[in-house]
This record gives structure tokens, sequence and C-alpha cells, in this order.
């Protein structure tokens, strides 16, 4: 059992980086609504505070780095150009895709959505953790800025959604793989 | 007197919305810039050629680089403007979400396909 250098990156950015965004939206969006939602509230404890500043911050460092190994580590491989005479597409994912009539809207589509769509998540928690930073529990006396807060992180989860979608299916279909192998287990021939 | 007269301008800040107004404006601003830059470099090969900041990438790298720059830079100087004045928040957030979800609308390629 071995997984490529590619193959682990693609796993890394997506299932390591991009779900945990996904798992980690739940939380703030529970916590913002649970704990914010009236001046009338009980008394919110400092520590309580500081763990939502932080894990906010968390969330915009963890979004950053999955647009941005997304663009700039597996894109390039996704999109590189087979030299001419290749027979195997196999390494070249992009064209895989759109050498076939049935799964070339994987590119024109899912492909072409996810690589923007993504970049709204990073710029929504960004603004949602700076928010919550400098207002804290005067965010109650805002209630308009907390819905704000509140919707810029529901769109974050839907854009993440529809990113880590299309990614599973783009890699299903064609799968980013490629150079040095690496050794996970060893099975047994039964 | 002069702890009690930073403490009090911190105060007077988190009691005005300003702040908080000019992040979620931008973010909107942001959003929708992403939208409408990738559009731009679809429709014009000029464009196309120029947001091509990172050869492996592709005209996606200037997309989202002009996208990030352009945002953050509006955010600094809104958040300059606004930062101790409270505006009328129930229009900026309205402004915010609208573009927003024509961010979300116009990165779907189907729909900027139709412009």
């Amino acid at each position: 059992m071995e997984i490529t250098v590619r193959g682990l990156w693609t796993m890394i950015h997506g299932m390591g980086f991009g779900a945990l965004y996904l798992m980690a939206c739940s939380g703030a969006l529970v916590e913002l609504y649970r704990r914010y939602r009236s001046p009338l509230g009980p008394e919110i404890k400092l520590e309580d505070e500081r763990f939502l500043r932080i894990y906010l911050a968390a969330m915009a460092v963890i979004a950053w780095i999955t647009v941005l190994t997304g663009a700039y580590i597996i894109y390039p491989w996704y999109r590189a150009v087979p030299p001419p005479g290749t027979a195997s597409l196999a390494a070249f994912p992009q064209r895989l895709l759109m050498s076939n009539p049935s799964t070339v809207a994987w590119h024109s589509i899912g492909m072409e959505w996810k690589e923007h769509v993504a970049w709204l998540v990073p710029i929504s928690i960004t603004m949602a953790a700076v928010v919550f930073s400098q207002y804290r529990r005067s965010l109650r006396i805002h209630p308009e800025l907390r819905t704000a807060v509140l919707g810029f992180v529901w769109v974050s989860l839907l854009a993440a959604g529809i990113a880590g979608f299309f990614g599973a299916m783009l890699n299903k279909n064609a799968p980013v793989n490629g150079g040095a192998a690496i050794p996970l287990l060893h099975g047994e021939q039964k | 007197m002069s702890n009690q007269s930073a403490s009090s301008t911190a105060q007077a800040k988190l009691n005005s919305n300003g702040a908080g107004a000019a992040a979620v404006l931008t973010a909107g601003i942001g959003s929708f810039l992403v939208a409408v830059f990738a559009i731009l470099a679809e429709k014009a090969p000029s464009i196309k050629s120029l947001m091509n900041f990172y050869k492996p990438t592709g005209p996606l790298s200037g997309v989202t680089t002009c996208a990030i720059v352009v945002w953050l830079a509006v955010w600094a100087l809104l958040h300059w403007r606004w930062s101790s004045r409270n505006v009328e928040i129930g229009r900026v957030t309205a402004a915010a979400f609208i573009l927003l979800f024509l961010g979300l609308l116009l990165t779907f390629p189907p729909i900027a396909d139709l412009l």
C-alpha cells in the first residue's frame, strides 16, 4: 500500500485542511449564535471569549492554507499540459477530464467553480475573526454586525462545501497522482 | 489620565459600529471582486495574459491576488474612515450580502457565461 507525493498533498489539502474547516464551521456557528444572540444573555466568561477568538483565528489560518495549497501546489499538477504524443493522460487530470464528453463538465463547471468560489471562504472567515476579535462581547449590542458575521460564516460553509464536493468528485474521476511513491503498509498475498 | 483617555477611546470604538461595518462591507466587495476578475480574465485574452502572475497556476494566480490586494486596500481605507463613527449598518450589511451572493453566483460558470 503506497501513496504518491501528489496524492499525499491532495489528501492534506482536501481531507486535512478542507475537511477540518468544514467541521470547525459548525462549532463557530453554534458558539456565535448561542452566546452572542442577546445583550440580556448569561455572562460570557473571559476564557470562553478568548477560546472563540483563537478558534476563529485558527479557522482563518486553515482557510488560507487550504486555498493556497490548492492553488499553488495541487492546481499546477491538475492543469499540467502533456507533451505532444503522450499516450496516457493519467498524469494530466484536466486533459483526461476534457478528453471524454461524459467527464468534461467536471472540469468546465466543477473545477472552474471550485477554483474561484473557494476564495470566498478565507475572505469571509478572516472578516469574522477580525470583527469578533475587535468587538467580542460588544457584539451583543450590535445585533446587525453579529448577524452579518453569522451570515458570512454560513456562506463560507456553503462555499467550502461546494469546493469540497467538487474536489472529491474531480479526484474520483481524474486523480491527481504522480511523483515519488511513499510506502504506507506492507500486506501479504492470500 | 492618559490611560483613562485611551480606555475611553477604545470603549467609544466598541460602541460605534464603523470598524465592523467596514470589515463586513469589504468582505462582500472582496468576494464580488473574485468573480469580477475571473470573468474579466475569461472574456478578455489581454487581461487573461496579464493575470498570469505565476505560470504553473495560470490566470487564477492574478485573479485571486488582485481581488485580495484590492479587498485589503479598501478595507484599510474604510477602517481608517469609519472606525470611530456610527454608520447605517442595515444598509451596509444589505450591500455586503448582495455583493457576497453575487460573488457566489457569478463564480458559477453557467451564470458567468451568460454575461
